[in-house]
Order: C-alpha cells, then sequence, then structure tokens
C-alpha cells in the first residue's frame, strides 16, 4: 500500500473534498475505488468500522474518518504549503463554522430535495434555496470565501456545485437565477486544476441522480 | 457573522445546556475569565443573540471582544487556539488531533439530550419505538466506552476535546436511566468511572448540572410539549 490511500466513490462530494485538498496539496496518493453501498472492502470496514462510509484517508496505514476531518488533517500534516485554514484563531473559527453549515444545512436539504416529493419537496427546495443564500451572502464581493486565498469552505462547498444541475431539474428552478454569485464562484474555483480534476461532469451526476432518487 | 457591541468574553448560554457546558468547562480549564448570560430556552431570545447568531439562533455563543463565535465544539477549538499556553485541550499531533475530532463529532451526531432533537424518541414513545432508541444509545455508550478503555481520559493521561464533548451528558445519566429503564453503570462502568474521574476536576463539577434538576426541567420540557 502506498503511504497515502484514499477510499473514495466517483460521485461522492465528500470523497471529491478530499481529493481537492490532497491536489492543493500535491500530496501524492493512491486512489481507491469503493462500491457503495453494498460490497464494501474489507479494507473500508476495518479502517472506518464507526460509520463503514468513504472517505478515508490512510496515511501510513493509520485511517482517517469524516471529510472535513480529512481536510483539516490534510492541511496540518503538510503544513509547508498551500494553507487551507487561515492561521488567526477568529478567522478558523469562521471558515470551520460556515463549512460545518454547509454539512448540516446544505446537504440535508439538498438530499431531502431530491429524495421528497410533493409538498415536502417544495418545502426542502426553498430551504435550499435559503442555505444557498446564505452561503452567497458570507461570500460577498470576495474572490473565495476565506478572501483571495482558496480553502476550507471553498472546499467544502464546491463538489456539492456539480450537483446544481440535479438540484435545478428535481426542484424546477434555475439555481443560477437563485445565487448568481455563487455560480460565478463556481466556476472561478473550476479554473483550479484541483477542482476541475476532482469534480464530476453534472450530467453524469443527474444520471447517477436517477438512478438512486428516481 | 455579524460583530456586536460587548467587551471582553462573554458566554450566551442556558444553564443545562450541554454544549454550553462544554464551553464553560474549557474556559475553566484555561482560566479565562468571563461573562456568563442566561438566555431562556423556554422564552424569548435576546437581541444580542439573535444578532451575534442569526443562522442558528442557539445559545452557546461565544463573544470576543465583540465578535461572536458559535457552535460548541468550534467555540472549544477557538478558546484553546486563543488561550494556547495554559491546559491545552487538542492534541499537537496531527493524527491524534483528527482522532480527538472524529470522536467529539460522533459524541456531537449521537450524544444529544431530547429538546435539542425533535426526533428523539427514548423520551416521548413506549413501545417498540422506545426498544429500539434504547437499543442504539446502548450501543453509542458502548462505542464510547470501547474507545475509552483503560485510559485516564479519552486521549490518555491529560483531559481533553473528546472528556469536554462528552462529559457535560454525565449528569443526564440519571435522566436516561429512569426513561430508558437500564443502568448506566451496569451497562458501561468503564464510562461511569470516567465520569466520576472527571467530575473531581474543578472545572468539571462547577459546571455540571445537578441530575435531579436535570430530571425536573425533562419534565417541565414534556409537559410544555404535551409529551406522554
Amino acid at each position: 500500500m502506498k503511504a497515502v490511500v484514499l477510499l473514495g466513490f466517483w460521485v461522492s462530494p465528500f470523497g471529491q473534498r478530499c481529493q481537492i485538498a490532497l491536489a492543493e496539496k500535491g500530496v501524492e496518493y493512491e486512489y481507491r475505488e469503493e462500491t457503495v453501498p453494498r460490497d464494501k472492502s474489507p479494507l473500508l470496514l476495518e479502517s472506518n468500522p464507526v460509520y463503514k462510509k468513504i472517505p478515508v484517508l490512510i496515511h501510513d496505514g493509520k485511517p482517517v474518518c469524516e471529510s472535513l476531518i480529512i481536510v483539516q488533517y490534510i492541511d496540518e500534516a503538510w503544513p509547508d504549503r498551500a494553507p487551507l485554514i487561515p492561521a488567526d484563531p477568529y478567522a478558523r473559527a469562521q471558515a470551520r463554522f460556515w463549512a460545518d453549515f454547509v454539512d448540516k444545512k446544505v446537504c440535508e436539504s439538498a438530499l431531502n430535495l431530491l429524495k421528497l416529493k410533493g409538498e415536502a419537496q417544495e418545502a426542502a427546495k426553498e430551504e435550499f434555496i435559503e442555505n444557498l443564500r446564505l452561503l452567497e451572502c458570507e461570500l460577498g464581493d470576495k474572490k473565495y470565501f476565506g478572501g483571495d486565498a482558496f480553502g476550507f469552505v471553498d472546499i467544502a462547498l464546491v463538489p456539492l456545485t456539480s450537483w446544481f444541475y440535479s438540484f435545478g431539474t428535481y426542484g424546477g428552478f434555475s439555481v443560477e437565477e437563485a445565487v448568481p454569485k455563487l455560480v460565478a464562484w463556481s466556476k472561478l474555483c473550476l479554473e483550479r486544476e484541483s477542482v476541475a480534476n476532482s469534480l464530476c461532469d453534472p450530467l453524469k451526476v443527474y444520471e447517477y441522480a436517477k438512478k438512486i432518487f428516481g | 457573522m455579524g460583530e456586536v457591541d460587548t467587551k471582553g468574553v462573554v458566554l450566551l448560554d442556558f444553564w443545562v445546556s450541554p454544549f454550553g457546558q462544554r464551553c464553560r468547562i474549557a474556559l475553566a480549564e484555561k482560566g479565562v475569565e468571563y461573562e456568563y448570560r442566561e438566555e431562556n430556552l423556554l422564552g424569548d431570545k435576546s437581541p444580542l443573540l439573535l444578532e451575534s447568531n442569526p443562522v442558528y439562533k442557539k445559545v452557546p455563543v461565544l463573544i470576543h471582544d465583540g465578535k461572536p463565535v458559535c457552535e460548541s465544539l468550534l467555540i472549544v477549538q477557538y478558546i484553546d487556539e486563543w488561550w494556547p499556553h495554559r491546559a491545552p485541550l487538542l492534541p499537537a499531533d496531527p493524527y491524534a488531533r483528527a482522532h480527538a475530532r472524529f470522536w467529539a463529532d460522533f459524541i456531537d451526531k449521537k450524544v444529544r439530550p431530547p429538546y435539542a432533537d425533535a426526533s428523539y424518541v427514548l423520551w416521548k414513545l413506549k413501545g417498540e419505538g422506545h426498544s429500539a432508541a434504547k437499543e442504539e444509545f446502548t450501543g453509542i455508550l458502548k462505542l464510547l466506552e470501547g474507545e475509552l478503555g483503560d485510559k485516564k481520559y479519552f486521549a490518555g493521561d491529560a483531559f481533553g476535546f473528546v472528556d469536554i464533548a462528552l462529559v457535560p451528558f454525565v449528569c443526564w445519566f440519571y435522566t436516561y436511566e429512569t426513561y430508558a429503564g437500564f443502568s448506566i453503570e451496569e451497562l458501561t462502568p468503564k464510562l461511569v468511572a470516567w465520569g466520576k474521574r472527571c467530575m473531581e476536576r474543578e472545572s468539571v463539577a462547577k459546571t455540571l448540572s445537578d441530575p435531579h434538576k436535570v430530571f425536573e426541567f425533562v419534565g417541565v420540557l414534556k409537559k410544555r410539549f404535551g409529551v406522554e
């Protein structure tokens, strides 16, 4: 096994966060595709016994689980280049807050938007758009969430942008119309090699969504 | 997050909140002086709370020279990073830090007081839903006890992040036991022993609520929300 191994799943935005972080740091690693949710490899089950989920980063045989924890670990294990989290404690707290917001609120409402039907879906859509608007407000006129440097919050959110086409189609709305600044930010991020090489084609994501959510 | 007009360190909190207690313990471990402001969880939220935590409108909020920090585990990390020279709460090694964050996050996700999670069935249902919830809760405690093992604290000899994340729930054990009909000491004796060890620390002893007051509070909540 190589020194750094990432267990992922091709369409998972959580795995992609880790791929982007590793690429930003220029870390060489071995990517292993897992077939989730069925047929999880023995390595996955062994290295993430609590949740049995990807992504898992295995560094010199030691596993790290949960994508945002993995990204922080990558930042701290390779501190000499491309800092992903600011140095100032208050700025760090803000970055962690917004990344956590993406996980707690955006992901949940997005999943509901895809899963639910009828009135429940409509409510999920409203909530999802409201969450995106809050993020857009937080971004403001900055280049990235942290200012001039691409960082933690950008990494937390950007993989979800390849799902925008799916969210819009399922919800019957235009993400670009709802949050134009956020869409502009996502295009800026896609100009980064780390992001362009990690994200999926939105149409492939949509095909996958149709298989899972109908 | 909007800046507000306060000086020094202010903690917006609610007396029985285990999330707020995490912050109080961290501040005490670091010897930081602060102003505690009680919010009424069952009443109107103060303008300061709404202004300093517009996204979630919840306690705890730490306001440091007017700048708010929200979400209890983020507040604890902030406290650790702002006052780094005393009582480190997170280890220095990146892998050990990731490990601590993982377990604190697990506790955040899986160990919740009833008012924090509307779908928490342990308090509400009898019958099938109730016993499934009881089993799930037992499983969570056993997993945590497994992680603790024979160590003094979760990270080893030093009291730290994971202990802080979990210890406020120790004063909820009596309530859990009474509602679920089990003995946590019988189920996970090492965890209970760990809880007692933590209570020997001044920061913890002075922060945790009286277990009977917690139980009374849950009774009030149940009446308020019309739960059988």
